[in-house]
């Protein structure tokens, strides 16, 4: 944990926005820009990927960007690696303290293994990411849906190889951000999981923001 | 009687479709029929297995490894494991695993972290016994069905173990398969299995010398209903329900 405050002003951010509860948000962040999520209510996990905008086949890797820092848990310093070993963007400031890259993202059918076959059309993040990537173009198909963070998540994992999604450490108006090391292109889905505490059961908005390089 | 033959003792041998010998370093694919296992034998201790499966028909359906950890609340995998697709059905389960824990945290040895702990070494300097590493290697073996960089999602290091500990800090455990160890990976769909045993990315320095797997592929059967993989707990029995379902 590596908690962090950032002296960015939202006022001088070039991108301010408000994903609804259970939207999607894609969108390119360019190299230099700084790139902050913030959880509006408290404990609303935010499932993310990124890719090199220039060659999306180069995406964001959990198993890279862990066995880079030797750990689990992203904080402020991880650097979010992709599949090919090269930095997408760095955690520069983080006032939660721990975000998940293990527990994937939310979907019809995995709802249905983990919850009740009766639950595939409960609204789900993979939903969401199909979504976002067929009105976004540029050739992205269900192949480039890879691993993702889940920002303001808490999924412990035990020592003894066991792992839960327990309540979550965040709070209103805590927030996470980072600096892209290169063109990318930001996915998200604010999950709209209420079948396990990852929102609390009870899905909120979040905000995004982008600052030009060097403000 | 080497450590091997032990290891297939158990099988009956008219259900043996066939064996063979994949050296340290290389590749294997093979499309594991439903009603099939695949048994994955370590003969010398040390072993990795990095694999990768997808469903046959639909090659766009693949492992999926965190939906496999979050379904059976785990960070490990062992027996009455499932390994899960991105479409909640099972690509293979595990019925038996000598062994106790095999490794989904940490991908595949990479370029960078093969010449870190073993140095760089060409074809043109070595012969065959060049240095390889597991992801272009899962590139050079997936490109054969079609698939490319877009398909390398996230593997199973087979036969090693990676803990965590209260503060997120993994710890790589060295020589923690024995020789002998074997695991069993019974296919639940026409399942690509695509694996190479380029080392751990974790493995700590030494010379290069990836141990070989010996593999047998043998009949199992439908999968009864009082199973452990199935019965281990509902989301599995879940799983195999619309494992199943996909079939009728």
């Amino acid at each position: 944990m590596q908690l962090k405050e950032s002296p960015l002003d939202p006022a001088k951010a070039v991108l301010d926005h408000v994903i609804p509860a259970g939207d999607g948000w894609m969108h390119e962040i360019k190299a230099g820009q700084t790139f902050r999520i913030v959880d509006l209510e408290g404990n609303q996990a935010v499932d993310t990927i990124f890719f090199n905008a220039a060659d999306p086949a180069e995406r964001y890797s959990p198993q890279e960007t862990l066995r880079a820092q030797g750990g689990i848990y992203l904080t402020t310093g991880t650097r979010l690696m992709s599949v090919e070993g090269r930095p997408l963007l760095t955690l520069t400031a983080d006032t939660c303290g721990r975000h998940d890259t293990l527990g994937g993202a939310c979907a019809a059918e995995s709802n249905m293994v983990r919850y009740a076959l009766e639950k595939r059309s409960m609204h789900n993040c993979r939903d969401t990411f199909m979504l976002q990537i067929a009105d976004y173009g540029h050739g992205y198909t269900k192949a480039d849906v890879g691993a993702n963070i889940n920002f303001f998540m808490n999924v412990p994992v035990t020592p003894e190889g066991g792992l839960t999604f327990e309540d979550g450490v965040s709070a209103p108006g805590k927030y996470v951000e980072m600096r892209a090391e290169m063109d990318v292109v930001c996915l998200i889905s604010n999950c709209p999981q209420l079948n396990n505490p990852c929102n609390a059961y009870n899905p909120t908005p979040v905000r995004v923001l982008v600052w030009e390089k060097g403000t | 009687m080497k450590t091997a033959d032990i290891a297939l003792e158990s099988i009956p041998a008219a259900s043996v479709r066939f064996r063979e010998i994949v050296p340290g370093g290389a590749n294997w694919s093979h499309v594991l029929k439903r009603g099939t296992t695949l048994r994955l034998i370590d003969p010398h201790g040390g072993l990795n297995v990095a694999l990768l499966a997808f469903n046959f028909e639909l090659l766009t359906e693949r492992l999926n490894v965190p939906d496999s950890l979050k379904a059976q609340h785990t960070a490990k995998l062992t027996a009455g494991h499932c390994l899960y697709s991105d479409m909640g059905r099972i690509l293979l389960s595990i019925p038996r695993d000598t062994l106790g824990w095999h490794d989904p945290l940490t991908g595949p040895s990479t370029p960078e972290t093969i010449a870190a702990a073993f140095g760089a070494k060409s074809f043109q300097e070595a012969r065959n016994k060049f240095h390889r590493n597991a992801r272009d290697n899962f590139l050079v073996e997936l490109g054969k069905y079609g698939l490319g960089r877009r398909d390398l999602v996230m593997n199973v290091n087979f036969f090693n173990k990676t803990t965590v500990d209260a503060a997120g800090k993994l710890t790589f455990h060295p020589a923690y398969s024995t020789p002998g160890s074997f695991v069993d990976l019974r296919a639940e769909m026409n399942t690509l299995v695509v694996l190479n045993t380029c080392p751990h990315p974790l493995a700590p320095p030494a010379p290069y010398a990836p141990p070989p797997l010996h593999l047998a592929v043998f009949s199992s059967g439908p999968v009864p209903t009082n199973d452990p993989c199935r019965t281990s707990r509902p989301e599995n029995q879940r799983g195999y329900e619309l494992t199943e379902r996909y079939f009728l």
